[in-house]
């Protein structure tokens, strides 16, 4: 007989802020996070807005004294999941050495696990090109030779481990050591969603009792922003009007908009969670995966049937031993982007059929963009939160939505809420369905 | 809760492939590290002779479109991409799923330990300097933008997701079931076959292809680990350079390549009548949540990893006939791995061969570990241990049985391969002899 899993500790960060309850704040009172891109000049971009984390968010406040020298090796993303890591620790009352080195652990550090999802990290270019400047002919141009004898040296020596995607759950392992198992899901942004899966099955089959899971990413610089523009995902359109961009569902969607951020929640077994009188946002019962097989989008395009969404909505589904009707809200990806969007309704059709049309869905793109491989941390959170509070939070930028779906611009409502339904699709083809109930 | 109330299935590996320094199929692989060769030379995919380290582990004249059926779907994929194309083809071809027509691809899953793409270093470095203001010292981001746009191309870029492998053997091999990509830098294909295996055990696919893929041969690749000062810099005698267990080790060898296995559930693999190659009977995850830059002294996270997977398999360290160590040949690595394997093993410790076929590969990261457990597949079906090449100046700290330059024959029917990674997330894997 496999474990029950509860949701006990929710720590966000994304463009409404810092801790779940900024978050929660901001999608009730239907705030949109995305605004003109301060990280870097946008001007030479088609696409200018981006939900971006506070200007003033650093990581060193989120760990021990002891640790503030490492943050120096520390990546945005992987500051981003650090700082995630102890908001959720705390949000659940428990204690690591991260917390308090001088208090006992509640759970010993061989019982606890960690899966973080993440993204492909860009190197800061500012600190590679000043080094590359070095390493340059008469003409300007860059000299390998000289790079190999003597313009490498001006990286520090760690430079590498700032950017390894491993780092993510590495330095949480490390903050609060977590010595249980330990993985790093890469696969855009279903990473949360599948990490926060591969610890469900941990601490089921008994490898863990509680484990760190979810995932964080920022595209928030030159490389890697340009990058989603050569992939034709982001609103150009809408550049004078942030707030207002991303439309998922809407007839006039027209792509989405950056995020950064991501979410760590922390799992527990129901048994050792409740033996130390925790209290649960949710019990976790039911997660599915699955890849897209439909060659001739070229990992760019998804199946306009939405075939492989479905596999992995019907597995969760079967994983849980629910049926559609039992879902409530269902969170799908909701990128905003026309071809996406219509994957997902595809997919929901298949598995809801004309019952669709009750379920509300529910986005958190048009607040806090597409966070990447952390955008699935922070719609589980969202989930847990509707189903802690009762509420279904704000709906923004649908006002003409798709016919059949129930999508539209709605404020904050109580609602009763059983059973929520997230799953999360990634650029590259990969599925992701996970099913939170209400504890 | 319906499910996962029944007894777990067992896992058997069906198919291997692999394409490698050392050979684009498994047999060449194979009889080539029996002979003792090393496949390390030249670096060749830049102009490297200026850096620390002028050398490393190639595949050489390797070409994928020999082994898929699909070339059109993988027009635009880089190296580590091609490597596992032609691993995972063979590993299914060897499997009998070629023509296999009543498969029911929806419960066929992939688990992948495959890394980034190979940044397009030239276009990347000009339009960085483009974009450069030397009296700010900063990205001036309006010139770079400019630049990129001259530069940069749409698939060469989408191709570096670290989750693009995954995508294209999904397609070319037509596979629906649970997907993932795991990066745990050098233990990364040891933890996806763990999962992989994990997954099937649950019943929740029939069939996993599993393994990885990488090269961080490129530019900054090879600047990375060198300034970790973590790659041999025997620039004199690359060959010789890989020396694990060698009092006079100073580092890796990068390596580039892939290995891929099939696993399949027992009944599954039974019913259509597969050849069954080996059993997975263990595995084991654990981090070292000591310090970025070090293993922890003692080897906490190795020990735990070892004594998880002797425990799901329910084998004792007596029974362990070989051990395929992570031996990168790095001084802490090498010392800190005998440390754990003697504290797992006690007394036994010095009575099993223990061998790093790194020494004659290089370091294939995040693919190394698929690598590693294929032959110690190969090792249980031909009765003969891969050599430690390089090991004639036995470190005397280090005094475990490392199978010096020679390969042995013996009798293997258990074997434990371990990757550990940076960052401290450790792997190890459990296979015996399937009878």
């Amino acid at each position: 007989m496999s474990r029950q899993v509860v949701i006990t500790g929710l720590g966000t960060i994304s463009g409404l802020g810092i801790g779940v309850e900024a978050l929660w704040d901001g999608l009730t009172s239907g705030r949109s996070a995305i605004d003109r891109v301060r990280a870097f000049d946008p001007s030479g971009f088609d696409a200018q807005i981006a939900a971006e984390v506070d200007a003033e968010f650093k990581v060193n406040q989120f760990v021990p004294k002891s640790y503030r020298k490492a943050t120096k090796v520390m990546a945005r993303d992987i500051g981003l999941a650090v700082a995630a890591a102890d908001q959720a620790v705390r949000d659940a009352g428990l204690i690591t050495p991260g917390v308090d080195a001088a208090q006992e652990r509640t759970y010993p550090g061989n019982r606890t696990g960690c899966h973080i999802g993440a993204g492909l990290i860009a190197a800061d270019i500012t600190e590679l090109t000043e080094a590359m400047s070095h390493a340059t002919d008469a003409s300007g141009a860059f000299d390998i030779h000289k790079w190999g004898e003597s313009g490498m040296e001006q990286l520090t020596p760690l430079w590498l481990l700032k950017y390894l995607p491993n780092m993510l759950a590495c330095h949480v392992t490390i903050v609060h050591e977590a010595q249980g198992p330990s993985n790093t899901i890469t696969c855009g942004e279903a990473s949360s969603g599948l990490s926060i899966g591969e610890s469900l099955r941990v601490i089921q089959r008994g490898a863990a009792d509680m484990c760190f899971c979810g995932g964080a990413e920022s595209k928030l610089n030159e490389m890697a922003f340009y990058r989603q523009q050569l992939m034709d995902r982001l609103n150009t359109s809408s550049n004078d009007t942030p707030a207002a961009a991303v439309k998922p569902y809407d007839t006039h969607a027209a792509g989405t908009a950056m995020g950064e951020g991501g979410g760590i929640v922390t799992l527990e077994a129901l048994d050792t969670a409740t033996a130390r009188g925790a209290k649960a946002y949710a019990e976790l019962v039911g997660f599915g995966a699955s890849h897209t097989v439909y060659p001739q989008g070229n990992g760019l395009v998804p199946d306009p049937a939405g075939k492989g969404i479905a596999a992995a909505i019907r597995a969760a589904l079967r994983d849980a031993d629910l049926t559609p009707g039992d879902i409530d809200v269902v969170v799908p990806s909701g990128a905003a982007i026309p071809e996406w969007d219509t994957a997902d309704v595809a997919a929901l059709s298949t598995v809801f059929g004309d019952a669709l049309a009750d379920v509300p869905l529910w986005t958190s793109k048009p607040f806090v963009g597409n966070c990447g491989a952390g955008s699935g941390a922070l719609d589980v959170a969202a989930a847990a939160m509707m189903l802690h509070k009762q509420t279904l939070p704000a709906r923004i930028n649908c006002d003409a939505p798709r016919e059949g779906v129930n999508a539209a611009t709605a404020p904050s409502a109580s609602r009763d809420i059983n059973h929520v339904l997230v799953f999360t699709t990634s650029l590259g083809g990969q599925n992701v369905a996970l099913i939170l109930k209400r504890a | 809760m319906s499910h996962n109330t029944a007894p777990p299935h067992r896992v058997v590996i069906t198919g291997i492939g692999a394409v490698t320094p050392l050979g684009h199929d498994v047999e060449t692989l194979w009889s080539n590290l029996l002979a003792g060769k090393s496949g390390i030379g030249p670096i060749e995919h830049f102009d490297g002779s200026t850096f620390p380290t002028t050398f490393c582990a190639h595949v050489r004249d390797y070409d994928h479109r020999k082994f898929v059926r699909h070339p059109e779907y993988h027009e635009h994929v880089g190296l580590n991409t091609r490597f596992a194309l032609g691993a995972a083809r063979q590993a299914w071809g060897a499997a009998g799923l070629d023509d296999y027509d009543t498969l029911d691809r929806d419960r066929v899953g992939l688990y992948l330990g495959s890394g980034e793409g190979s940044l397009d270093f030239t276009n990347y470095v000009a339009t960085n300097l483009a974009g450069w203001s030397a009296e700010n010292r900063a990205i001036d981001s309006v010139a770079w933008a400019k630049e990129a746009r001259q530069r940069f191309d749409r698939w060469g870029e989408i191709e570096q997701e670290a989750n693009m492998t995954l995508y294209h053997l999904a397609q070319e091999l037509s596979v629906g079931g649970p997907a993932y990509n795991c990066l745990t830098a050098c233990a990364a294909s040891t933890q996806a076959i763990g999962e992989a295996t994990e997954i099937l055990r649950r019943g929740d696919a029939d069939v996993m292809i599993s393994g990885g893929a990488h090269t961080m041969i490129h530019p900054l690749g090879v600047t990375g680990f060198n300034r970790l000062t973590a790659l041999s810099e025997r620039n004199d005698d690359p060959t010789s350079a890989s020396r694990p267990f060698n009092a006079t080790r100073d580092g890796f060898v990068l390596g580039e390549g892939s290995g891929m296995v099939i696993l399949e559930t027992l009944g599954h693999a039974t019913a259509r009548g597969a050849t069954i190659l080996a059993e997975v009977i263990g595995y084991g995850s654990s981090a070292d949540a000591y310090r970025i830059t070090d293993i922890h002294p003692e080897g906490r996270g190795p020990i735990s990893a070892m004594r998880l997977a002797l425990e799901e398999a329910g084998v004792t360290p007596q029974d362990i006939d070989y051990i395929s160590a992570h031996g990168t040949g790095t001084k802490e690595n090498d010392s800190i791995e005998t440390l754990a394997v003697k504290a797992v093993f006690g007394e036994h410790a010095k009575s099993v061969p223990v061998s790093s076929i790194k020494s004659m590969l290089g370091h294939l990261i995040a693919a190394a570990g698929a690598v590693e457990l294929i032959t110690c597949v190969l090792a249980i079906r031909d009765g003969k241990v891969p050599p430690t090449r390089n090991l004639h100046t036995p470190d005397p700290a280090l005094d475990l049985d490392y199978v010096p330059n020679t390969p042995r024959d013996t009798t293997v029917d258990v074997a434990l391969s371990n990757s550990f990674g940076f960052g401290g997330q450790n792997d190890t894997l459990i296979i015996r002899r399937y009878e």
